[in-house]
């Protein structure tokens, strides 16, 4: 089928590689990928921070974007912007009193799915080795954003793909359901309390002794990593879109000081 | 009380305790470096979290029963009015009197009347929300009456002349060594010779308070529920100093939240279920008191109710954020908030702290009353509250509402009428994103700036300094290095979209896909549960375990700088000390003792998902729930 990628602003531009990874997965499930090149961004952004006037023409442009172009299904590598999608785009649109983008808003969010959503609710993917051929012989911790969690209820989908990669050993987080602290711009405006959350965050992530952290949404990967980065920590972060795409023929690089994993296949 | 002009009908915002006088982020700095604030929040919160879970997950309906108190709730506001008159006509058949209470103020004001009418120079009270916020003790104090909280945490607080941080743990940033200072300061006849022991602090406290139980006549209370059916008044709490309180004394004063009624006594039924499991985790709560009007000869012979409004009706008039006024002051949700965890209590200068308080307090006063408007921004957005919330308050919803109500505010639109201001860092850094995000060419645009910031991350491959509004990003973490193109960027150079438009036959029939696959994510999920959970259990106890020792590291720095005689930060283990009730006091006492004696063995069997009738280490957190 025809499938229309939302890359995400922020994988656009500094995590081409997610997208790239999402690509790679569904062509190689032989779907046709397109990227309706008017697209930018949900307006999480400018929502969450309070400013509804400028958010209305991001939502009124990305529903345009995603409604000039045929698709059957769009995917996005995050749980957050899709969650935005639905929960907030028809609300800023009602905010601006204009009704006919609030109903186009929900029709494309009805057909936008989380990458994890798509490949296991709609295209039957629950052996990545098998049916993807993944293959990355890590250990690998998993990080569980909260929009994806509680917004969209994915479950357990994401990090059970990962645990049906070959090779691949995933170490259980200790407080999974806490919140890395991102939080869009609250990760500036309370810049403390969210470095003492994002603190807490990389403790769990070092005490399980996984040299790799994954996760569905890079806005709290790029958090994590960077707390990591700043901690002058070897443990470094990929989004499970990555690790998905990775195979035998084409392996997945990561930073040499992480360790192969001992066990064998899943 | 301020008076907003919103063209027509008059806004009455409340007053009282529940505006901060300083941003979040600005006091929340300063308690973040509390270490012994942090470890005992962490270790208390995260002990509470995982009582709770366990007893909300043996409920098999526990969502029907959310639903059903956030229904009635919503019942309860689209028939506010006529509810309350319903309610005042069966107090007053009852033989009780209603009073109408505008804002803190007014409801003050008419208590102080009522005490001194019974000539009464001191008075007893149950711990009440209502009356912290309208700060009623401290008015009664300036106006010559003396208030008495009975219970015990709020005893510690009022003694220590200290402010609650926890609407469960009021003195939680205490601990039992200040307690046992504050009570030889303050107490009337205590054994000099007390020590910071908890079976001797809640010892001393029965005494004290005994006295004044047989003693005092006005009583002062809060009330968790009203029955408009019935005119009864319900409080909830877990030592029975409440129920002396509103036993024992001849004239009994209520405050209460004109929010807190429900239609029928058989509405009752659901949040008394809600309550105990979402606040201290308990199945079922010890004391629950209820009375209808007055009944001759046997309990107070004077009953009024004080309704208060402070506020309300203006959060009633905010279509999303009316739904705060459904809350039955839990805790649950500062119990799993994160920020909470870390900030504490005071940092949301309320009486209401926590993701409640975030919403509520500026639903109150107006989102524009001094540093009301830094709370809506206090939160990742992380959805925890929301999750735990027994009336399914939706706080994420409500905390962006009112961003977006504050944004509106301070560019001179909306509520208020504030003159614009100038526009700021943040302002500027939107109406750029504005312009990018709205416009596809231009961002891209934009992105062939990506390799001007690989440059400037250098050898290091990461950017560890961003200058004005987002260098709080920098502050605790690096930017990772700019790719050298952007993925669309990447896109137009190696694939080319199809056409717009297929023939209709190509379309995939994506719902016969979905339905061909129910189920499968729970298979997928079934596959690994079993020892997925197994395993999250032993990383989630192995994190507990490491919060008690941080606990205990931390007090035993404090007691080596007492023992020093320096003044160092201080522990809490204010609400283990239960007075009153002999038995489950003594257990809880037993149970915080031994806590204090080892905690990490009795966490042994402790996990979400499993029952638990006796779980150790929440000693701490037992107090009354709220009114
Ligand atoms: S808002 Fe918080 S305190 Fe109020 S009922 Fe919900 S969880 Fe409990």
């Amino acid at each position: 089928m025809r499938i229309a990628l939302f890359s995400t602003c922020i994988v656009d531009a500094m995590y081409p590689r997610v997208a790239r990874a999402t690509v790679d997965i569904l062509e190689r499930l032989g779907h046709e990928v397109i990227f309706p090149p008017g697209q930018t961004c949900c307006s999480q952004m400018h929502v969450n921070s309070g400013y509804f006037d400028d958010a209305y023409p991001i939502v009124k442009n990305h529903v345009q974007a995603f409604s000039e172009w045929d698709y059957d299904v769009a995917v996005a590598p995050s749980g957050s912007c899709v969650a935005s999608l639905g929960h907030q785009q028809p609300m800023i649109a009602r905010h601006a009193g204009d009704e006919a983008t609030a109903e186009a808003a929900e029709d494309v969010a009805g057909r936008t799915f989380e990458l994890s959503r798509l490949l296991v609710d709609v295209l039957g993917i629950t052996d990545a080795a098998r049916q993807l051929g993944s293959y990355f012989p890590h250990r690998v911790t998993y990080h569980a954003s909260c929009h994806g969690m509680r917004l969209l209820h994915l479950g357990t989908r994401q990090s059970d793909l990962v645990r049906t990669v070959e090779g691949l050993e995933l170490a259980e987080l200790p407080d999974i359901d806490q919140c890395c602290g991102f939080g869009g711009t609250f990760s500036f405006k309370n810049a403390d309390t969210s470095g003492a959350m994002v603190a807490d965050k990389v403790a769990n992530i070092e005490s399980t002794g996984a040299s790799l952290c994954t996760g569905g949404d890079v806005s709290c990967l790029m958090n994590i990593g960077g707390a990591l980065s700043r901690k002058g920590s070897d443990v470094a972060t990929l989004h499970y879109a990555e690790i998905l795409a990775s195979t035998r023929e084409n392996p997945l690089e990561v930073p040499a000081s992480a360790p192969v994993s001992i066990t064998e296949g899943k | 009380m301020s008076v907003t002009q919103l063209g027509m009908p008059k806004v009455f915002h409340g007053s009282g305790n529940i505006v901060a006088d300083e941003p979040f982020p600005d006091f929340a700095r300063r308690e973040l470096k509390n270490e012994q604030l942090r470890a005992n929040l962490g270790f208390a919160t995260h002990t509470i979290r995982s009582k709770r879970a366990s007893v909300v997950g043996e409920l098999p309906d526990w969502q029907e029963l959310r639903t059903a108190g956030s229904e009635i709730k919503q019942r309860v506001m689209a028939r506010l009015p006529e509810l309350l008159e319903q309610f005042e006509e069966n107090v007053t058949a009852r033989g009780g009197q209603v009073h109408w209470a505008r804002d803190a103020e007014e409801a003050n004001r008419i208590a102080l009347d009522l005490i001194r009418a019974e000539g009464a120079e001191e008075i007893i009270k149950i711990k009440s929300m209502a009356t912290q916020e309208t700060g009623l003790n401290e008015y009664l104090a300036e106006h010559g009456v003396g208030a008495v909280e009975t219970d015990l945490a709020e005893e510690i607080v009022q003694m220590g002349e200290d402010k609650p941080s926890h609407i469960l743990v009021p003195a939680i940033h205490r601990n039992r060594t200040e307690i046992r200072d504050i009570f030889l300061k303050r107490m009337p006849g205590v054994d000099p010779g007390l020590t910071d022991n908890p079976p001797e602090l809640a010892d001393a406290s029965r005494r004290h308070l005994r006295e004044k139980f047989f003693r005092t006549g006005v009583a002062v209370s809060g009330a968790n529920f009203g029955v408009a059916d019935t005119g009864t008044l319900a409080v909830v709490e877990s030592e029975g100093n409440g129920r002396m309180c509103l036993t024992l004394p001849d004239t009994l004063i209520t405050f209460m939240g004109i929010e807190k009624l429900v239609p029928t006594f058989e509405d009752l039924e659901v949040f008394f279920q809600l309550l105990p499991r979402s606040s201290t985790g308990e199945r079922m709560n010890p004391y629950t008191s209820l009375w209808s009007g007055r009944t001759e000869g046997d309990g107070p012979q004077n009953l009024h109710v004080i309704l208060l409004d402070n506020g309300r009706t203006a959060a009633l008039a905010d279509e999303v954020g009316r739904q705060a006024l459904h809350c039955i002051r839990c805790s649950a949700c500062m119990n799993v908030c994160p920020v909470y965890e870390r900030a504490g209590g005071h940092a949301y200068g309320s009486t209401y702290p926590g993701p409640i308080g975030a919403i509520l307090s500026p639903l109150l006063t107006g989102v524009e009353d001094r540093s009301n408007n830094s709370l809506p921004y206090a939160s990742s957005l992380c959805g925890a509250c929301y999750e735990a919330c027994p009336v399914k308050i939706n706080i994420p919803d409500v905390l962006v509402h009112l961003r977006g109500k504050d944004v509106d505010a301070r560019h001179g639109k909306g509520e208020g009428g504030r003159k614009r201001r100038m526009p700021d860092q943040m302002d500027a850094m939107m109406a750029g994103a504005k312009a990018a995000f709205s416009n596809a060419s231009l961002l891209s645009l934009a992105e062939r700036g990506l390799p001007a910031g690989k440059l400037a991350a250098g050898r290091k491959h990461r950017i560890s300094k961003l200058p004005g509004v987002v260098s709080g990003w920098t502050q605790y973490r690096d930017v990772p290095e700019p790719p050298a193109q952007s993925f669309r960027h990447w896109w137009k150079k190696n694939r080319q979209n199809g056409t717009r438009q297929r023939p209709a036959g190509e379309r995939a029939d994506v719902e016969a896909m979905i339905e061909a696959n129910a189920g499968l994510a729970d298979e997928l999920h079934e596959r690994f549960a079993a020892e997925a959970e197994e395993q999250q259990r032993a990383a989630d106890r192995a994190a507990l375990e490491a919060k008690v020792e941080e606990k205990e590291e931390v007090q035993a720095g404090v007691s080596r700088e007492l023992d020093a005689g320096g003044d160092g930060p201080r522990d809490t283990e204010a609400g283990s000390t239960e007075p009153e009730r002999p038995k489950p006091a003594a257990e809880k006492i037993a149970r915080a003792a031994s806590e204090e004696a080892g905690p990490g063995s009795d966490l042994s069997d402790k996990g979400p998902g499993r029952a638990d009738p006796e779980p150790k280490g929440n000693a701490p957190m037992e107090s009354e729930e709220e009114r």
